[in-house]
């Protein structure tokens, strides 16, 4: 082989992984990716139920109910609507009544969703930053400075 | 006092490295040995500098001195010594000391290697150096200063993170970082390479020492993060995919084709461009790395204070390096003579097809992770790409990848034969496929992706230890002699057979998660719970004070099928001065499996929320990591590596080179 036909298979074996490595991308894209929502995103682009997404907002007050076997349905909430949630498992340390969370399952119905896992912050100072965007975009941001202390 | 010193040793540090910069640099072009050997004495004295900062600022935490902010935001007088000092680095500003402090000690070091390296290289490597010095020094002393005080001094500190009191606080970030900077000594010879317009089999082994050393230690670095994650977030998984993650796992997959393409580099003097756009990539990945995790674009337990203007500036940064090294390379490279020839089907192919994988494998990594960020910046959209993306586009890239391993391995220099490399490789064929068919027989329609991984583990690690065999016996060959003839073999080859063995095992570790089995239960004193084989039952639950936290220690005792293992303990924390809880696992080791209780919430009725995991094998997958470091610190003894560098007869006394 000369080196010309040398250069030209390396390029074409290389163009051959590199398409299928694009359409792996592409098609993974369309297929595994997950959206986040919150209640009011929902309702307000009428999600079909059955579409598997990131539901965040804030944890409603006095909505935790617990069930057998660590069965529990508790209410996530933003400043326009809410939506109940399902969930079987451990729920994570700093999981409180009037925090946010962000919860990745699938949409039941208009107003119920199924969480196969369940997200907290993980310090007391951080609220999840996509619960923390909505809440500023509604209006509804308090800030966190009375809850955590001045750092700078 | 200290601490003032501290921060006029960071400044004294900078004004050195902007000397280290611009002096060799000059030096190297007026060819004045004089100036050009500035560079050595500057980097020796830039690190001076930068590790007495280090060591004031470890003083300040060690004493709880609270008028220094840095202190006060993350410590605290009742932490344990070890987490005082670790502390040190678990926090923006401290962690920034650390990297530059890893980046100035890598610069020392290539300062002290007098003969090893042509002076010329030395002095363009150091001044390269010099600069990411520069760019990272005033990182710090403009917008991330540790040595800020605070007036009137508070009395108690805000204590650190208590996911980060941890001892995989003290042993993580510095071999991650040692990892992620060493990677700037591959790319400021590189860059150097550039400048000089010439590069040739020397510069390759003395840049792959480099490669390869911080390629062990991102490893190390790697795999520690992985167990800590999985120990202590009591989610008993072990990788999640996520984006923190991701940023470590980029360099090391460009570092690792890196490691390979060097070694064609040395051997045969070919792919010299690629090899020195690979060493450009590699360190570019950990910028971005840094860039990810330091920034706060992401959110994490790793992304502490959130400060737009850092961000910015690491960004300003990013390009900087990244921009103009590409913009150096794209107008250097050409002038880089062609090297050796080699047919399509030889060692070289393979380690071209190597780096092929790998590099493409690491592109799509970034693309999952970077996209869900584009995404938000043009379209507000908020995405997340997880598990199953990666899952879908690194996994058939990666095992074909595998699947080439252990041929490429056994294939002939220059030109190979593909066939005649097949048959050598029959009896690893033969066993991994019974290997796989017996665990195929007995697990009883289990999950099929355990023995099919399992198989490719054993072909693995089998097809890297052929290699040992194929060298040192043939039918014959009385084994006493092949044991010598094995011994001998030269490091770099064993170090390639235990580090592709080590990916063997990690292999078998991640294939064997598909056996894991999990139960989750409401359970009180005396209930059980059970996942397979495995119970766990909970005999007491203990209130216990320690110096900075209250525990509820659940106390279990294990049984595999009615028989009792023995007892552990998982926990429900709380730190005291946070007022923040977390969870310990309680974790017991049986074989190379764990099983791994994880609590929940301990109600007022005494009935706690408990997961219980058994999960079979998964120590190889961190045994594996171990295994792949270690054959890349076996590889860095090599004779070659010590002492084939050219040196100048007069400067070494007779006995300094050992009769071997």
């Amino acid at each position: 082989m000369t080196r010309k036909q040398r250069r030209l298979t390396l390029i074409g074996f290389a163009g051959g992984v590199l398409a299928i490595a694009l359409g792996l991308v592409l098609y993974a894209m369309n297929d595994t990716i997950v959206f986040f929502n919150s209640p009011a995103d929902i309702q307000a682009k009428n999600v079909q139920p059955g579409t598997r997404l990131r539901l965040g907002g804030l944890v409603k007050e006095g909505s935790i109910q617990r069930g057998d076997d660590q069965q529990i349905t508790f209410e996530v909430m933003d400043a326009q609507s809410e939506i109940r949630v399902h969930y079987k498992g451990l729920l994570p340390d700093l999981f409180r009544e009037g925090q946010g969370v962000v919860a990745e399952g699938v949409l039941e119905s208009a107003t119920s969703f199924r969480a196969d896992s369940v997200l907290a912050k993980h310090d007391e100072n951080y609220m999840p930053r996509e619960v923390a965007d909505t809440l500023k975009k509604q209006g509804h941001w308090q800030g966190e400075a009375d809850a955590a202390p001045k750092t700078q | 006092m200290f601490v003032e010193a501290g921060h006029f040793a960071l400044a004294l540090a900078l004004g050195l490295s902007l000397i280290q910069f611009v002096v060799p640099l000059w030096g190297a072009r007026a060819n004045d040995p004089v100036l050009m050997s500035v560079g050595r004495a500057t980097g020796l004295a830039v690190f001076a500098c930068i590790a007495f900062a280090f060591m004031a600022l470890t003083i300040a935490y060690v004493t709880s001195d609270f008028s220094v902010v840095n202190v006060v935001e993350n410590s605290h007088s009742a932490k344990p010594l070890i987490y005082k000092i670790s502390g040190v680095w678990g926090n923006h500003e401290g962690s920034m000391l650390l990297w530059v402090l890893i980046l100035a000690l890598c610069g020392a070091v290539v300062a002290l290697a007098r003969n090893s390296i042509p002076l010329r290289l030395q002095a363009n490597t150091l001044a390269i150096q010099g600069a990411i010095t520069i760019a990272f020094l005033l990182f710090i002393l403009l917008t991330s200063n540790p040595f800020t005080r605070i007036v009137p001094a508070p009395a108690e500190g805000q204590d650190l993170n208590p996911l980060l009191q941890d001892p995989g606080l003290a042993i993580h970030p510095p071999l991650l970082y040692i990892g992620y900077v060493g990677f700037s000594i591959s790319f400021a010879f590189a860059i150097a390479a550039l400048i000089d317009g010439r590069i040739d089999a020397v510069w390759a082994r003395i840049v792959r020492p480099w490669t390869l050393g911080a390629w062990a230690f991102l490893t190390l670095g790697i795999a520690m993060g992985s167990y800590w994650a999985y120990y202590e977030l009591g989610w008993g998984g072990w990788w999640f995919w996520d984006p923190v993650e991701n940023a470590s796992l980029m360099p090391w997959l460009a570092g690792t084709a890196l490691l390979h393409s060097t070694v064609v580099m040395e051997k045969r003097d070919a792919l010299k461009v690629w090899t020195i756009l690979l060493a450009i990539l590699t360190f570019s990945l950990s910028l971005l790395g840094t860039f990810l995790v330091r920034s706060g674009v992401l959110t994490s337990v790793h992304s502490f204070a959130v400060d737009p203007e850092r961000g910015t500036f690491i960004l300003v940064i990013l390009i900087l390096f990244i921009g103009g090294s590409l913009a150096l390379f794209a107008w250097r490279a050409p002038l880089l003579k062609q090297g050796g020839l080699f047919a399509p089907v030889s060692r070289e192919s393979a380690l071209v097809v190597n780096n092929l994988f790998l590099a493409t494998a690491c592109a799509t990594v970034l693309i999952g992770t970077l996209y869900p960020l584009a995404l938000e910046v043009v379209t507000g959209e908020k995405i997340s790409v997880g598990p199953p993306f990666f899952n879908f586009t690194f996994l058939p890239l990666i095992i074909p990848l595998l699947l080439l391993l252990p041929l490429g391995q056994t294939l002939a220099w220059k030109r190979g034969n593909f066939l005649g490399t097949a048959q050598r490789l029959y009896m690893v064929f033969g066993i991994s496929l019974v290997v796989t068919m017996a665990i195929f027989a007995f697990e009883h329609g289990g999950p099929v992706a355990a023995p099919l991984g399992i198989g490719l583990g054993v072909y693995l690690v089998l097809g890297s230890f052929n290699e040992i065999v194929a060298r040192s016996w043939s039918r014959g060959t009385p084994l006493a002699v092949a044991w010598h003839k094995a011994a001998n073999l030269p490091r770099s080859t064993w170090g390639a057979v235990l580090a592709h063995a080590g990916v063997g095992l990690t292999v078998i570790g991640i294939a064997a998660t598909a056996w894991g089995v999990e139960g989750l239960a409401t359970v009180r004193v005396g209930d059980r719970i059970k996942a397979g084989d495995y119970e766990a039952r909970l005999e007491r639950v203990v209130p216990r004070m320690e110096a900075n936290y209250r525990d509820d220690v659940a106390v279990f005792t294990i049984f595999r099928q009615g028989r009792e293992l023995g007892s552990l303990e998982s926990m429900k924390r709380l730190y005291v001065t946070r007022g923040m809880p977390t969870t310990e696992a309680g974790i017991m080791t049986v074989g190379l499996g764990q099983v791994y209780v994880s609590l929940g919430e301990v109600a007022a009725d005494g009935s706690v929320g408990v997961r219980l995991y058994h999960k079979p094998l998964v120590l190889l997958i961190w045994i594996g990591s171990l295994v792949m470091a270690l054959g890349g610190g076996v590889s860095l003894m090599d004779r070659r590596l010590r002492i084939g560098a050219p040196v100048r007869a007069k400067m070494v006394p007779a006995a300094a080179v050992p009769a071997e």
